[in-house]
Formats: C-alpha cells, sequence, structure tokens
C-alpha cells in the first residue's frame, strides 16, 4: 500500500515530464541522498572510504560515461579504459605544467581533453558498426596504453607521479571522509546531468540512432553529428572519472591501472546494471565491483586462507558464472529488475 | 478547386527523367511526375515496380544517376535524407520504422527534434528555456496524439504495441516535423478494415485540416481510387499511366499490368 | 633486399598463426551470430589440458583425448550458456562469452595449474635457411613456424572439404545464411551450434598446440584472442578466406613495422599497430576484404 500513484494527479505536461513523477520515489532519492552525505560518515571506516566507497564511486562515474554511449547511442566501445586514462593524464599534465590551476578546474580540463580524443575514435563510427566498431575501439585503447607508458613526456619522465593535496579554493580534501564527499558530490551532480541530457532532444536523438539509424536520418537527424555527441559526452565522464581515479582513489598515475581489463569492467558495469538506464549504471557499478571483494573475504571468514593464485583463479570462475547466471536470469540488467518491482509494488496485493 | 472545396496549388515537387539503378538491375527508368501543392497524389503499380525506390530517391535516401528533382522551385543538388527533413519532407515506411526502446510519446516527440533550438548546455540543466520549450513541443505532440487517439499508450514503449498501432504512431512521428510533403509508404498494408477505414480518416483529415500534401503508396486500389486526386502507375521502374482515378482505371496499360497479359 | 624478404616471410609465417586464432572466432560468428571472446580462453584451456595429459600419456593419446575434452566443452556451453540465451540481442550474447573466458581462464588454472609448461611436439627449433639459390645466403626460417603454416593449411583444407562436402557443412551454410530459414526446414539449431562450437574447440586446440611449441603453454596464450581481432575487421567477421588472408597481411604489416618504423616511435607498438592498419582499411572499405558493397534498403 506504501508505493501507489492513486491519487496523485497531474495537471500539468511540466508535471508529467518531472524526473520521477511519483511522489514516494522522489522521498526515496531524499532518503538515499540523506544516506549517502549523512548515515554513510556516520558509521564508515577508513577502509569503508578508501578501499570501497570512492573506487565503487568513480567506476559509476565511468559506467555512466559508457552508458550514455552504448546503452543510449548504441555504439559499443571497448576504450573506456583509454579515454579514462587520457582524462587522468591530461589533468595530471595541467596540474604540473600549468602553475596555479585550480585541481578541480584541471580535473574537468581533462575531462574535455578526453572527449576530444573520444570524438576523435569515434570517428570511424560513421562508417562501421555493431562489433567491428567495438574492436575498432579497442585500436583506441591499445594505442593510449602504449602512448602513456612509452612516450614518456605525458608522465613527467618519473615512472610513478604521486598526486599533489588536493585542496580546492582553500578547502583541503585530505582525509578519507573528506574526499568522499568530493567524489560523492561530482558524481551526483554528473549523474542529475546526464539523465537530463537523455530526457531531452539529445537524448532522443541518441536513441533514435540506437534503435534505427535509418529512420533516424530521415526525421532530420545527422548521424555523424549525434554518434560524435555522444563519444564526446561519453568520453568526458570517462575522462573526468579517469582523473578522479587518479588524483582521489589512487592518489598517483599509473599506466596499467587503466588497461583493457577496466574497459571490459565497465563494460560488464553497464551490462549488468542495464542498457540505456543511469540507475542502472550505478547498481552495475556497486555490483561488479562487490562481487571481487566478497569472493576475497568469504574463504578468510571460514577460516580457510587459500594461495593469492588459487583465490585469483577461482574469483575468475566465481565471476564469470554470476555474469553468465545473470545474463541468463535477466539480461536487462538490474534496472529492469527495479523496474518489474517497482510493477508488482504498485499491484500489491493482488498478483497481476 | 475540387469538389471538396480544397485548393489545389502549384507544382509543389517536379520528377524529371530519374533513373536509378544498383549495379546492373535498373529500379527506376526515365520517370518523371509532378506532385502539387495540397494534392494527395498516389503512387502505385504491382511488386517490384519501383515504388518505394522513388520515394527513397525523393527524400535523398536513394541518389538517382540521372534526372533532377525540383523541390519548391529550386533543383535539388544531391542531399542526404536528413536535409531532406529539414526542407519539410516527412515519412513513414513500409516495414515500421519507429524506435522501438523508446515510449510513443518519445517517438512522436523525435519528430520535432528539428524543432527544437536550444544548446546542448541548456539541455543537460534542464531548466528555465529548454525546460519550456520541452513543454511547448510536448503540447503540440499532445495534439497529434488526440488527433490520432493515441491516449492511452502514450507511456507504452512501442516495440509491445499492436501493427496497426505503430503504423498510427509512425504517422505521428512524421506529422509532429509539421512537414510541407508527407511521404507515405503503404500506409494500411496489413491492416483489417476497420484500421484501414481510421488510416484513411486520418490521411484525409491531416490534408484537409493542415494542408500537407501527401504522395502515397498503397497496393489497395479501393483506397487509392477514394482517396488519392491523381495517380502515377509504375511497372518496372517505368511509368506506364498518370492520371485522375478514373483515367488510370480505365487506361488498357493498368489493367494489363494488374490482371497480366499474354506475351 | 634478402632481409627485408626475410622479415616479410617471418611476418607471414606469424600471420598464420594469427589466421589460426581468427578462424575460430569466423566459425562460431557465422553459424551463430555469436561474437565469442572466450576464443583465445579456449585457446588457452586446450593447450594447458594437452600439455598437463602428455606429461602422462603421449602425443598420440593425449590429442584425441583433448579432442573430446573439448567437444565436451561445447556440449556444456552449447545447454548451460546459449540455449537460455537464444534470442537475445548480440551483445548479450558478447558479454556471456565473456563471462566464459572469466570462468575457462580460472577454471584451467585451477585444475591444470598456472606454470609455464614446454610443450614439446619433436620438432627442431633450429632455424633453417630456403631459398639459397634466389638470395645471397638464403633466408632465415623457423622450422617450427613453417610446421605451423602447414599445419593451418591443412586444417583449412580440411575445413573446406568439411563445409562443402558433408550433410552438416550444408545444414551450417544454410544457419549461416538465414537461422529462422533454416529452421523452418527442419534443421536442427542446436545441434549446428554444438558441431561449430566443437570445431572452434578443435581449431583452438591446434592454435594452442602450435603457439604452445612456439612460446610455452602459458596464461598470455589466452591474450592472442587480441591479436585476432584486427585480422577479423580486416577479414570480415563470416569469411574464411578473409580470416587467412587477413591473417597474412595483419602478420606481414606487424613484422615490418616493428623492424622499420618501431625504432622511430619508440619500439612496442605491436599492440596497437594492427589495430590501426585494419582500422584505416576499414575506412576506405567498411564491408572488410571480402564483404559485398552493403546496399541499405528501407
Amino acid at each position: 500500500m506504501l508505493y501507489r500513484e492513486t491519487g496523485q494527479y497531474k495537471t500539468s505536461y511540466s508535471a508529467d515530464q518531472a524526473m520521477f513523477p511519483i511522489l514516494q520515489d522522489r522521498v526515496g532519492l531524499v532518503l538515499i541522498l540523506i544516506v549517502a552525505f549523512v548515515g554513510v560518515p556516520m558509521v564508515a571506516t577508513q577502509y569503508t572510504y578508501t578501499g570501497i566507497l570512492i573506487p565503487f564511486l568513480i567506476l559509476a562515474l565511468a559506467a555512466i560515461g559508457l552508458n550514455l554511449l552504448t546503452g543510449y547511442c548504441g555504439q559499443v566501445s571497448l576504450g573506456t579504459g583509454g579515454f579514462m586514462a587520457v582524462g587522468a593524464y591530461a589533468a595530471y599534465n595541467l596540474v604540473i605544467r600549468v602553475p596555479d590551476i585550480n585541481i578541480l578546474l584541471a580535473i574537468f580540463l581533462g575531462g574535455g581533453i578526453s572527449a576530444l580524443v573520444g570524438v576523435l575514435f569515434g570517428l570511424p563510427s560513421l562508417r562501421i558498426k555493431g562489433f567491428y566498431l567495438a574492436v575498432a575501439t579497442l585500436a583506441a585503447q591499445f594505442f593510449l596504453d602504449w602512448l602513456f607508458i612509452r612516450i614518456k613526456w605525458f608522465s613527467n619522465y618519473a615512472p610513478n607521479a604521486n598526486a599533489p593535496d588536493l585542496v580546492i579554493f582553500g578547502v583541503s580534501f585530505s582525509s578519507p571522509l573528506e574526499r568522499y564527499l568530493f567524489v560523492l558530490t561530482i558524481v551526483c551532480f554528473m549523474a542529475l546531468l546526464a539523465k537530463n541530457l537523455v530526457r531531452s532532444r539529445v537524448g532522443r536523438a541518441w536513441m533514435a540512432v540506437r534503435d534505427m539509424d535509418i529512420a533516424a536520418e530521415i526525421i532530420g537527424i545527422r548521424l555523424l553529428h549525434t554518434k560524435l555527441l555522444a563519444f564526446a559526452v561519453s568520453s568526458f565522464y570517462c575522462g573526468v572519472a579517469g582523473a578522479l581515479w587518479a588524483f582521489v582513489h589512487l592518489g598517483a598515475w599509473e599506466p596499467l591501472t587503466f588497461d583493457v581489463n577496466r574497459s571490459f569492467q565497465v563494460l560488464f558495469m553497464v551490462i549488468i546494471g542495464g542498457l540505456g538506464s543511469i540507475l542502472g549504471s550505478i547498481l552495475g557499478a556497486a555490483f561488479i565491483f562487490a562481487i571481487p571483494i566478497l569472493i576475497n573475504q568469504v574463504p578468510a571468514t571460514f577460516g580457510m586462507p587459500i594461495s593469492t593464485a588459487l583465490a585469483a583463479h577461482l574469483e575468475g570462475m566465481i565471476f564469470g558464472s554470476l555474469i553468465i547466471f545473470f545474463l541468463i536470469a535477466e539480461p536487462h540488467g538490474f534496472a529492469r529488475l527495479w523496474q518489474i518491482g517497482k510493477e508488482k509494488l504498485r499491484l500489491w496485493p493482488f498478483p497481476h | 478547386m475540387t469538389s471538396s472545396g480544397r485548393v489545389i496549388g502549384d507544382t509543389l515537387l517536379k520528377i524529371e527523367n530519374i533513373t536509378l539503378s544498383f549495379g546492373g538491375v535498373r529500379a527506376l527508368s526515365d520517370v518523371s511526375f509532378d506532385v502539387r501543392k495540397g494534392e494527395i497524389r498516389a503512387i502505385i503499380g504491382p511488386n517490384g515496380a519501383g515504388k518505394s525506390s522513388m520515394l527513397n530517391c525523393i527524400n535523398g535516401f536513394y541518389h538517382p544517376q540521372k534526372g533532377q528533382i525540383t523541390y519548391k522551385g529550386t533543383v535539388r543538388q544531391q542531399m542526404r535524407p536528413h536535409e531532406a527533413a529539414a526542407q519539410g519532407i516527412a515519412r513513414t515506411f513500409q516495414n515500421i520504422a519507429l524506435f522501438k526502446g523508446m515510449s510513443t510519446l518519445d517517438n512522436i516527440m523525435s519528430g520535432r527534434l528539428l524543432k527544437m533550438k536550444r544548446g546542448f548546455f541548456w539541455q543537460a540543466l534542464y531548466w528555465g528555456p529548454a525546460e519550456r520549450e520541452e513543454l511547448e513541443h510536448r503540447e503540440a505532440v499532445e495534439k497529434i496524439i488526440d488527433f490520432l487517439e493515441i491516449q492511452a499508450i502514450r507511456k507504452m514503449p512501442v516495440g509491445k504495441l499492436p501493427y496497426g498501432l505503430q503504423k498510427r504512431v509512425e504517422l505521428g512521428r512524421a506529422l509532429a516535423a509539421e512537414p510541407d510533403l508527407l511521404l507515405l509508404d503503404e500506409p494500411m498494408a496489413g491492416m483489417n478494415v476497420e484500421e484501414k477505414e481510421d488510416m484513411c480518416r486520418f490521411i484525409l483529415d491531416v490534408n484537409d485540416q493542415f494542408g500537407t500534401t501527401i504522395a502515397l503508396i498503397e497496393h489497395d486500389m479501393g483506397v487509392v481510387m477514394d482517396l488519392s486526386d491523381r495517380v502515377v502507375v509504375l511497372e518496372y521502374g517505368q511509368k506506364i499511366a498518370d492520371g485522375t482515378p478514373d483515367e488510370v482505371r480505365s487506361n488498357q496499360k493498368v489493367i494489363d499490368a494488374y490482371l497480366g497479359v499474354p506475351h | 633486399m634478402a632481409f627485408f624478404f626475410e622479415v616479410v616471410l617471418g611476418g607471414l609465417l606469424a600471420g598464420v598463426l594469427y589466421s589460426l586464432v581468427a578462424l575460430g572466432f569466423v566459425l562460431i560468428f557465422k553459424a551463430s551470430g555469436v561474437f565469442n571472446f572466450a576464443q583465445g580462453a579456449m585457446v588457452l584451456f586446450a593447450a594447458l589440458t594437452l600439455v598437463r595429459l602428455m606429461g602422462w600419456v603421449p602425443f598420440w593419446i593425449a590429442f584425441p583425448i583433448t579432442c573430446v575434452v573439448m567437444i565436451a566443452l561445447a556440449f556444456i556451453i552449447e545447454r548451460v550458456v546459449l540455449r537460455p540465451l537464444v534470442n537475445q540481442e548480440g551483445i548479450i550474447l558478447f558479454m556471456a562469452t565473456l563471462g566464459i573466458a572469466f570462468f575457462l581462464e580460472g577454471f584451467g588454472q585451477t585444475v591444470w595449474g598456472s606454470d609455464i609448461y614446454t610443450l614439446d611436439l619433436g620438432i627442431p627449433k633450429d632455424p633453417m635457411f630456403i631459398l639459397e639459390s634466389v638470395f645471397d645466403g638464403g633466408l632465415l626460417v623457423d622450422k617450427l613456424d613453417v610446421f605451423a603454416a602447414a599445419v593451418a593449411g591443412a586444417l583449412v583444407v580440411g575445413l573446406a572439404l568439411f563445409f562443402q562436402k558433408t550433410k552438416v557443412g550444408l545444414a551450417l551454410r544454410a544457419v549461416a545464411d538465414d537461422h529462422q530459414a533454416a529452421q523452418s526446414i527442419g534443421v536442427p539449431l542446436n545441434y549446428i551450434w554444438l558441431v561449430v562450437w566443437s570445431a572452434a574447440g578443435i581449431v583452438a586446440l591446434v592454435a594452442g598446440m602450435v603457439w604452445g611449441a612456439k612460446l610455452g603453454v602459458q596464461f598470455s596464450i589466452a591474450l592472442v584472442a587480441l591479436k585476432a581481432l584486427p585480422v577479423l575487421i580486416l577479414g570480415g567477421f563470416t569469411s574464411v578466406p578473409g580470416a587467412i588472408i587477413g591473417g597474412l597481411i595483419i602478420g606481414m604489416g606487424e613484422k615490418i613495422s616493428e623492424v622499420y618504423l618501431g625504432p622511430i616511435i619508440g619500439g612496442g607498438i605491436e599492440n596497437w599497430f594492427a589495430y590501426m592498419l585494419a582500422l584505416i582499411f576499414l575506412l576506405f572499405r567498411p564491408q572488410g576484404l571480402f564483404g559485398d558493397k552493403i546496399i541499405e534498403r528501407v
């Protein structure tokens, strides 16, 4: 009885177009935000921030970015890690080469440069589609990997650079809690922007291209323009995520953290979470990020210490099986499960 | 002036000597006809006569090797479909080409993409002018939804709708662009009698209320003869007849094409 | 000049190995439309199984046993993964094969261990000289590479005969053409999938054998799958000759670039050069080497 929209009449198109037209959803969102901003800091430990929450939030941001491109615009990309690397290294170079630059600005400019690179590697999307394009984006991934390892200028001739202190507008973000709040704020803000984009003209153009590109062109959508915009926005999100990963999570730069496995990891998040859903990206990120941690914790809790190699192999097996299991159970991901759950709740206690 | 009192104006679209081939196959050879402002023009012919190819040429999807197309008084150079759309040409497809992952409302809203002007950053903020613009267009789309009597399926994903309704939504998307020239590729294919009657009513109303010029392909002869002002008949990529429904009906070549003649 | 030809020849022979992996991809994509990312993991798994069995029994017993293992694997994959996911979108199936890849890599190494194993097929590894009459001093090639090329050639001929001459091959081509039409005339889809996955498993075994003999059986041979991908976009996902020719072009281009271009821009370019090559090629010919020009219809 709690989740009902009965009696909530929409009297204007504005109310009907709202992001969460149903009152209960709005209340739920506010509750989640209160928990994230106030509740979590009251209970979380040092490890929860640095080991779980901060990396999860950053990867969720990358997943939102990839979902804009793959889930909304239908262009499969395996180059996410590469675009994250561009953001990270661009921000790093801005910080060391531009005196007194604001770090927040450097992070977002890093995203901007990543967007430009994304546009460049998105150019083939006009001519090739589907898996051909996916493989082509691997070219971006491997080329960028190589670039940041081999061309020493990008890493300022230092193999492992440490991040400068995170001081923005005179406020220092040094403790895990402060860093968590910093990342959380950015992620919430960018998730909101992404949600706005996909429910407006831009999002509809992307989805039109995804669903049927020929028909999209015939209603007046410029295909290349639309696809490149998706590449740009997606790479911007990934670039910001990469910069945050280096500045806030690792506190250092290492090219290997953005290799092809990162790309697959983020793609898993998007698929398991649900293609074409912002909420799904976040849920998927939580799930994919949590599994390995849980797998590592379980044997220790039962007092069965296992070797690291075996643990890694078992993790691969369990992870692989879970992926397959979830794809079979619900190919459209958590976002769809969530929707079905809401529908059921609306009808409860009457089945169907 | 026609009997119903509608105004048929000057030539809107003029097709001259269009020839289109794929490799060695000729889809259209030397076809000429015109469409006048405000009329309903039908293109008929047996399967494989080149009707859909003709529409594809008009909205810039195919580029004919020879001939020229004059639209609104200017000769058109090679253009992409989105440029044709920008000039006010909208269409529907023989096999429904809706955006399956989107709702009815979003599909029709997407028809108004070209009319929405607010930039990317306004959209990201969804605030002020961007929101106002969105609502303005929502209102226009709601009028189309009312017109086509599809209020109940507004929020449903179109992939789940029955065939007849999908056709209706597709018409809605084309109408949302407020086109000057509307191309309909077999709008009534696969429909039952009631659905056909509805669709006929919509086509006539669109033409009557909005003054939209319509070029349509249709197989149901009864429908074609009732709806259209003039009919052009294609067979094997060539024009074999052109005129009012009555003229076409009594044309010997047309009768042969449809009934078959011993060669 | 002789050096240049040596480089080219070396590249072509390396390319044969890429072709072998690409062939496994093509078989599965052609028959089921699945982009099988687990092909590399299958290569690793097959090679591991073979090399560990050879610790107990001679090659001529270990090889057929491994074939049976690969067929059993195909059976399990068809039952457990593909059948429940039938009619899903390509990307979902692709993700599922990524899951298979994770599983197989973990499973193979859990069961068979994760050390580096030498696979000795009794082929001398010493280099030899050929075409001494044409070039001064002849061209230096690796005997193992020549052996690999011969095996790959035999495999392709075998597959071609299988597709062209047998009833199963005919059914397979029908399925590749149109799933639903093939089903409607009574081609059992599940059985066909089992056959192609088995065939791809055996191709993986051969590839794993050759790669293993060259590099030693270790985790990194799962990564050759990544090398085979540019071959695929060059040759087309559905063309067997495309996989062969594409592999040769990529192998050759990679070697030439490594020798002549690598030193100039800092080395280590083999990881992405093939991709760039394939990408540039695609920009000019989106349908791949052997594809027909695509006519879009509405």
